[in-house]
Parts: C-alpha cells; sequence; structure tokens
C-alpha cells in the first residue's frame, strides 16, 4: 500500500484542544487539497467526547482518529510515540505535522525514528511541490539568518513540526461533515519505566510568553533589576506577557521561563515590545517572526531597530510613563 | 555512576555576517566552540559525578577540528573523549545524527544517564537527542531544568513546559534534555586544561561503529537541503527620536495610536 493522506497531531489539555491544532489545520488543508487526499487528524487523551474531536472536523478536518485511555491522561512520550507508531504503521500517512511546542518537538523526532522517516524541525512554511508532490519544508536556521527548504524525497511519512502562532487557526464551520474514528490499545503502548508524578504551573504573573498576543520585553537599558517593574506595568495595561532578553535572565532581573531568544523561547506574538534591548542576534532570533514590532532604545544604532516597524530612540525611562498617560487616555 | 554526554561545535554565532549574495555565512574568521546550550548538559554531568562519582565521557561526531570542543568538555571535568569523523559522516541530517551517536554509545558498554544540551544554535532542531533516545529505547525525558534526585535505580527530573513544571520520574539508564536554567557551566581549571590537554582522544570511524555505509551521512539521511536563501529581516519601520520632553510625548503619542491602529488595544 502506497503511503497517502495528510495528518496533523492535534494537542489536548485541561479539557479543551489547543490553539495549535487549529493553526496546523489550516497549514494542512491546503497540502491535502493540493495532493487531491484527506485531511486527518490524531487526537490522543483521556475523556476525549466526539462532540471534541468533532471541533476539529468543523475546522477542517475530514477525518480524525480518537485513543483515548486512562493511561494517556498526560503526554509521556513513551506512551503517546506507541500509540503514534502504530497509527503510521496501520494508516500509512504520506505526511504528519504537529507543533513546534514541547510535545511536538518530543514526539515527532521519537516516532521518526521508530518509523524511519525525515523529520524538519520548526518550519514556517510548507508547500507542495508541483510534479514530485513532495513536501517542500522551510524553517529558519542558524538563528534565523539562514531560511532552508527542506524535502523528504523517498522516505515517508514526510514529517515536520511548525512554529505556533505563525499562521491563523483555522475557522470553524459547523457545516462541515467528517468521520470519528476511535482507535483502541491495550496496555503493550504504557511504558512503565516512565511515571509523570507531578505539574505545577508556571507563576507568570499573567500570560505565557509563547501564549501571549502581546508581549512587552525589556533587557540591559533597565539599568537594575527593580526598574523591571516598568515593563511588568506595562505588559499588564496592555493584556500582554512579559518577556526578557538574555542579559536581563543573567542579571536575575527576571525568570529563565521569560527569556526571549536563541536560549530561551521562541515568540510569534501580534505585537512585541523591546524596552532597553538591543538586539543581539540570538535576541532577534527569538522574536523576529512577530508580527509587530516595536523597540525603544537610547542607541540609535541599536539592530534591534532593524527589525522594528516602529522604533523610537530616546531614554526609556522618560517614554515609558508618557506611553502609560497616552494609553489611559486611549483605552 | 557512568555518565555519557554527546555534544556539538557550531560557529560562534554571536557575530554572524551573511553574504548577502550567495545567502550563505560567512565562515572566515569565525571561532568553533562548543554549543552554549551542550554547556549545560557537560557541567550537570560534572555535577552528578561529583556527587555520585563514577566517570563522564564526552562525545561528538564532526570533523577532526571538533576535538577541540572535546578538550574543553574535559577542561570543565569530563573524563575521556571520543571523536567520531570521517567524510562519510558529511551531510547528516538529524536522523543519521542520532544513528551514529547512539551506535557509538552502544559501543561503550554499559551508562546509567546521558545528557545532552536542548538544542544546537547553529541547526536549532532539538531532535537529536529525543532521536537517541529512540534509537537506544531508554526513556526519554526532554527540556528538564532540574535533576531533583537520583536514587534506586531511577531519576527524578522537572521539566520546563509552555505552561509550568512537570515532575518526572524515569528509569535509567534514561537520556535528558537538559535547559540552560538547570545550572551555571563552570570555568575550565588550570588542572583541567592540563589534563585536557595531555588527553589522548580516539578517533571512531564507520568501521569501528559497524554501521553500514548507506545508513550514515548524506545518504542515510532521510532528508534534505533543497534551497537556502536570506530572509526578509528588515522592515521600513518608521524611526521618531525623542530627544526632549515634547519629542518625547509626540513618540508615545505615535506608538499608542500605532497599536491602536492595528487592532491590538484590548
Amino acid at each position: 500500500m502506497s503511503s497517502k493522506g495528510v495528518w496533523t497531531i492535534s494537542e489536548w489539555g485541561e479539557d479543551r484542544i489547543k490553539t495549535i491544532s487549529f493553526e496546523l489545520l489550516t497549514r494542512a488543508r491546503p497540502l491535502a487539497d493540493k495532493l487531491n487526499t484527506e485531511l486527518s487528524s490524531v487526537l490522543i487523551g483521556r475523556g476525549l467526547e466526539d462532540e471534541t474531536a468533532r471541533e476539529l472536523i468543523y475546522r477542517g478536518a475530514d477525518k480524525i482518529y480518537v485513543v483515548d485511555d486512562k493511561n494517556l491522561e498526560s503526554f509521556i512520550v513513551e506512551n503517546y510515540s506507541a500509540v503514534l507508531t502504530a497509527l503510521i504503521l496501520k494508516h500509512k500517512p504520506e505526511i504528519v505535522v504537529a507543533g513546534a511546542t514541547t510535545m511536538g518537538r518530543t514526539l515527532l523526532p521519537h516516532v521518526a525514528v521508530k518509523v524511519n522517516a525525515g523529520l524538519t524541525a520548526d518550519c514556517t512554511s510548507l508547500d507542495i511541490e508541483e510534479g514530485s508532490g513532495n513536501l517542500l519544508q522551510v524553517r529558519p536556521a542558524i538563528g534565523g539568518n539562514i531560511m532552508a527548504r527542506i524535502k523528504t524525497p523517498e522516505k515517508r511519512p514526510q514529517m515536520a513540526t511548525v512554529r505556533p502562532k505563525t499562521i491563523r487557526p483555522a475557522q470553524r464551520d459547523e457545516k462541515r461533515q467528517g468521520v470519528i474514528i476511535r482507535e483502541r490499545f491495550g496496555n503493550e503502548i504504557i511504558d512503565s519505566r516512565v511515571e509523570r508524578v507531578g505539574h505545577r504551573k508556571l507563576d507568570t504573573g499573567g500570560a505565557e510568553i509563547q501564549d501571549a498576543d502581546i508581549v512587552v520585553s525589556g533587557g540591559a537599558g533597565l539599568k537594575k533589576g527593580d526598574n523591571f517593574k516598568i515593563i511588568q506595568e506595562l505588559a499588564k495595561t496592555l493584556g500582554g506577557a512579559v518577556g526578557g532578553s538574555r542579559n536581563a535572565v543573567d542579571r536575575g532581573w527576571i525568570s529563565y521561563p521569560h527569556q526571549v531568544g536563541l536560549s530561551g523561547k521562541t515568540v510569534t506574538p501580534k505585537l512585541y515590545i523591546a524596552v532597553g534591548i538591543s538586539g543581539s542576534i540570538q535576541h532577534l532570533a527569538g522574536m523576529k517572526t512577530s508580527e509587530h514590532i516595536i523597540a525603544i532604545n537610547n542607541d540609535p544604532d541599536a539592530p534591534i531597530f532593524k527589525v522594528a516597524d516602529f522604533g523610537v530612540v530616546g531614554d526609556l525611562f522618560e517614554i515609558i510613563p508618557l506611553i502609560y498617560e497616552a494609553l489611559k487616555e486611549a483605552m | 555512576m557512568r555518565i555519557i554526554i554527546p555534544i556539538k561545535q557550531v560557529p560562534e554565532t554571536s557575530n554572524v555576517r551573511m553574504d548577502e549574495s550567495t545567502g550563505t555565512m560567512v565562515r572566515e574568521g569565525v571561532e568553533s566552540i562548543i554549543n552554549p546550550l551542550d554547556l549545560y548538559a557537560i557541567e550537570a554531568g560534572v555535577q552528578l559525578k561529583e556527587e555520585h562519582g563514577g566517570s563522564a565521557t564526552v562525545l561528538t561526531m564532526g570533523p577532526p577540528s571538533a576535538e577541540k570542543a572535546l578538550r574543553e568538555a574535559i577542561a570543565m571535568g569530563c573524563d575521556e573523549a571520543i571523536l567520531i569523523t570521517g567524510k562519510e559522516f558529511a551531510g547528516s541530517d538529524t536522523w543519521a545524527t542520532a544513528y551514529t551517536l547512539s551506535s557509538a554509545i552502544g559501543k561503550l558498554g554499559a551508562y546509567d544517564i546521558i545528557l545532552a544540551g536542548e538544542r544546537a544554535t547553529d541547526g536549532d532542531t532539538g531532535q537529536v537527542g529525543p532521536e537517541i533516545s529512540s534509537f537506544l529505547d531508554i526513556p526519554l525525558a526532554a527540556y528538564v531544568s532540574s535533576i531533583i534526585e537520583i536514587t534506586d535505580g531511577k531519576a527524578t527530573v522537572e521539566r520546563l513546559l509552555e505552561d509550568g513544571y512537570e515532575t518526572l520520574r524515569v528509569e535509567l539508564p534514561a537520556l535528558l534534555t537538559v535547559v540552560k536554567e538547570i545550572n551555571f557551566p563552570r570555568l575550565p581549571t588550570l588542572g583541567g586544561k592540563k589534563k585536557a590537554k595531555e588527553a589522548e582522544i580516539p578517533v571512531w570511524s564507520r568501521g569501528i561503529l559497524e554501521i553500514q555505509e548507506g545508513e550514515l551521512g548524506l545518504k542515510g539521511s532521510p532528508t534534505r537541503v533543497d534551497k537556502i536563501f536570506t530572509p526578509k529581516v528588515l522592515r521600513d519601520g518608521m524611526m521618531l527620536k525623542a530627544h526632549d520632553e515634547q519629542s518625547a510625548q509626540n513618540a508615545a503619542k505615535e506608538i499608542v495610536k500605532f497599536i491602536k491602529e492595528k487592532n491590538l488595544l484590548q
């Protein structure tokens, strides 16, 4: 049997389908259409109702493979990998895409080895090559300084993870029809060597930076940790999350989960505001695919201005309070 | 405790220059360093060794010059190093790299823990660590921010996820990929540097690893880089100068206007 069909790996948590799942459907729908094939989505978890799976049909999928098991409540890579590997070997899709999230970037490499497939990380664009029908995968490398287009000419499935928030989530259309298929597994999928002991929420004092529409980040220009309050307040006023440059994190002004850049997180919000951040290559790698970028810095030659849509050269301690006032008037 | 640390040598990318005409990185005068995120894996390994005893073996696949990275790891406290080199390894994608490293680890005999950096700063895939665990069929804990304890042949670790920290207990041998939050990598000591200088580093090739030629390098890689191009990074941004009170006030107003125009005010 030759490989056929495009799959997305949906993410489930806290009783809801995560937004990345709908973004993947936006990405994958045109791939399936170009190949004249079906778009399926895999949903793994516990307590998954048909109604939940149907949401993925409304958002563009033709078929949903639901794997619902008490042992699959939380993501444990070995168990999810055993499930996905079995599904891939059984149904032989030609393309499998997941989010470039902590789950997708752990699960897909694990599965790629088991099914002997090629995998491309953190893609920002996917397309089908005319003629060959191969998946064209574009991704940033070397800190975003180059873009590489990658193909998997022979091995199937062609697998990729896709950077979150780089495309709109698919719109809902309740008229769409599709099929829900429940796949069952025995205890053989459970790896007894791994046990999830607990989970504690990040104390972000607001939104998580990879999920937020607005991120306000501070850097060395803030001069001392106390001044980070300015960033926190501005983020709060805008309903955004707080980020920091490596410099700010290394000085202990803000904790590591907030770090944006090559050794921290990559964020793609609708609006990124860089305050007192000069914009090292590493920092730019983590934020330059944001939809809009505003930079405030006292050095007119700071590299951050090159990637900004809007730059202000000046003293941040003078400008930020004025932004507050203007914001209050506008809101 | 036997600790194994696969590392990668990468170009020092803080001052990357791009050749605009070819879209490739200017390699001339660019220093090669240990992947900065691998330093945390090395430090974690040296700390485990100090706490539990045992030895730390560092290995890399790369050009002969990657030996320098291995010596630096010894200078930080690793005990031995292995260099996997040969032109047949060139062009390996993450799958082929993980396969090669897994074969090498298989040759090393029994081990307790493999520590890897979260990803390399050049390729930036983060795939090789998880792929090695899959090849070796050992438990994986990715994004580890803290090793809480190692007792009774199990490691309890905390992993940093998007929304918080997850605690996982995995049976050893296991592979952990670690994030920056886990520690502060030490600098090499004088004694360490001396040891590194004198260390004999075995060189392993395809023959020693007993890998078929079609399974490594470019031939063994499922993926192919088809085209490289330079992204559009420059935005034609508006610039305002705020050099006095009036211009600062104007700049603040313009910023808010910009945010409002983009429908970003809630």
